[in-house]
């Protein structure tokens, strides 16, 4: 089994127009993806709704003081909206889920092995 | 004992032919592309060195059973090593069970996973399934070796780091995923038709191109695209040498000198063309079928034009791409008595198409017609933007013939 991290981007504006009967329309979609990796054998190790980007502050370390503003690193028409951690079998089993995933943009990343002993990233 | 030239050769040919083969049943073994690579290379050098006395009668059974023996003497050396390095993920297979004839396919499929990017799937696929040196593919792909060599490290980097599988896709996956690997072979093919390289390297391309088609029919000889696609092949490889005249110049289909096709060939593509049609209407059926429609007429002008455009109006359905709409339009524009202004205003529409914007095609396309409508200047003019677009050499000189014509 390999583990990936789903990033979930989407429009913010669901959130400002969503009526309560949408949010638990929305929930609902989450919880059948749950059930979904369950159902294919791989499992949601887990995971988080993100509060909206307008609530982010940044911290900037660079070579002088940590700089702190507001926003997200980086401004963008979708913005990350929450994440799964999922252990899948093997990347296309992690697609053919993301393929199910409740976001209009799932980006999928394999999580690094950073146990000790373990080798740099190639 | 087979003399030095003679072993060469052998070898050789057996690199053509088994490459593939070979590499794939060793990285079913050790898991891990680059160490399968080097056994097999390894074994290939050994077979130099040993068939000198004596050449084996199963020539890829001897290469695979030394590239796996060099390989599990290295995994022993290293197990302690390995086991931290990211490995090959494949479905419970014996690793003793040595015969498994579609190991290449899913080597095949490793290489063309849509995971990794366009230009990494044709790079690694002729690295690794067409057995080409990484100097090869930059020659046949006109990048640097330092970018060939970049694009195949990243993609062998991803295949482990994102453990991308090395098996041959599920049923309901195959079309999507088939479709990819056949993209990834016309590629190849084109690379080799059209590039402005050198010569030799350009006819190893296509040759390469079609012993994947080939391959590819092997494994999957109840799928209709793969055959399709080889019979696309031959019938564009048969029509080779009359592409270029006497002097190096480039001839289009209308100006061929049909006599010089090579005939054999035609034939076998077109009956795998009809064959892969009676079972489906895929994008390469389609595109087979067309060339099918070319090259059975008697001449440009006895195509049956109509029937050109119905294939593209099908293929445009399945494959709604700009290209092929480019294509259509351009057949459009030679059904007798079709209607020119529509054409062209076919043609300006896909002028918007952010695809299109770079592809010399289409202002050539807009040249002709507008040649034809008899409007000289604007025509001059499409046929200037289409010399600029258009890197390769024949090509370009063709544009340049048919402008000078025009301004006389």
């Amino acid at each position: 089994m390999a583990q990936y991290v789903f990033l979930l981007f989407d429009t913010e504006e669901f959130y400002d127009n969503v009526t309560p009967e949408g949010w638990q329309e929305a929930m609902k979609l989450h919880t059948a993806f749950s059930e979904a990796v369950e159902a294919a054998g791989a499992s949601i190790l887990g995971g988080a709704a993100l509060e909206k980007s307008s609530t982010a502050s940044t911290v900037k370390q660079g070579s002088g003081e940590p700089l702190v503003t507001d926003g997200p690193f980086i401004e963008t028409k979708e913005a990350l909206g929450g994440f799964y951690i999922i252990d899948a079998k093997d990347l296309d089993q992690a697609l053919a889920l993301a393929k199910l995933c409740p976001s209009n943009n799932v980006e999928v990343r394999p999580v690094m092995d950073t146990s000790d002993g373990s080798a740099p990233p190639a | 004992m087979t003399s030095a030239r003679e072993i060469a050769r052998v070898v050789d040919e057996a690199h053509r032919g088994h490459w593939s083969t070979v590499l794939a049943s060793t990285v079913r073994l050790t898991r891990d592309l680059d160490l399968a690579e080097d056994c097999t290379q390894d074994a290939f050098v050994q077979a130099l060195r040993t068939w000198p006395d004596g050449i084996p009668a199963n020539q890829a059974g001897w290469l695979t059973t030394v590239a796996r023996r060099f390989a599990l003497d290295r995994l022993r050396r290293e197990t302690t090593l390995r086991r931290k390095l990211p490995l090959l993920i494949e479905d419970a297979v014996s690793p003793d069970d040595v015969e498994q004839p579609t190991d290449p396919l899913r080597l095949v499929f490793t290489c063309c996973h849509p995971a990794l990017a366009r230009d990494s799937q044709v790079a690694l696929t002729l690295r690794l399934i067409c057995g080409l040196t990484t100097r090869e593919v930059a020659a046949g792909l006109l990048i640097s070796e330092a970018t060939a060599a970049a694009r195949i490290t990243r993609a062998k980097k991803k295949i482990a780091a994102a453990s991308i599988p090395y098996r041959i896709p599920a049923d309901e996956e195959l079309p999507e995923r088939l479709d990819v690997v056949l993209t990834v072979v016309q590629l190849v093919y084109t690379a080799g038709h059209v590039a402005a390289g050198p010569e030799l390297t350009r006819a190893d391309l296509t040759g390469r191109a079609l012993e994947l088609a080939g391959l590819l029919v092997r494994l999957m000889p109840n799928e209709p695209e793969p055959q399709a696609l080889l019979g696309l092949l031959q019938m564009t490889q048969a029509r080779g040498d009359a592409r270029l005249s006497e002097d190096g110049e480039l001839v289009l289909l209308a100006d061929q000198d049909r006599s010089r096709w090579d005939v054999r060939l035609l034939a076998e593509g077109v009956s795998r063309a009809t064959a892969a049609l009676q079972r489906g209407h895929g994008r390469f059926a389609l595109q087979a079928a067309v060339a099918g429609l070319h090259v059975t007429a008697p001449s440009w002008e006895q195509t049956d034009w109509h029937q050109v455009v119905r294939m593209y109006d099908a293929m445009l359905v399945s494959w709604p791409s700009p290209i092929v709409a480019l294509n259509r339009a351009a057949a459009h524009s030679l059904v007798p008595g079709a209607d020119l202004t529509a054409v062209l205003a076919e043609l300006d529409a896909l002028g918007n198409e952010p695809a299109l914007k770079s592809y010399g095609y289409l202002p050539a396309a807009r040249a002709d017609v507008l040649a034809r409508l008899g409007r000289r200047e604007a025509a001059v003019a499409a046929y200037d933007e289409a010399i600029a677009l258009t890197v390769n050499g024949a090509e370009q000189r063709f544009l340049r013939r048919r402008r000078a014509a025009l301004a006389e």
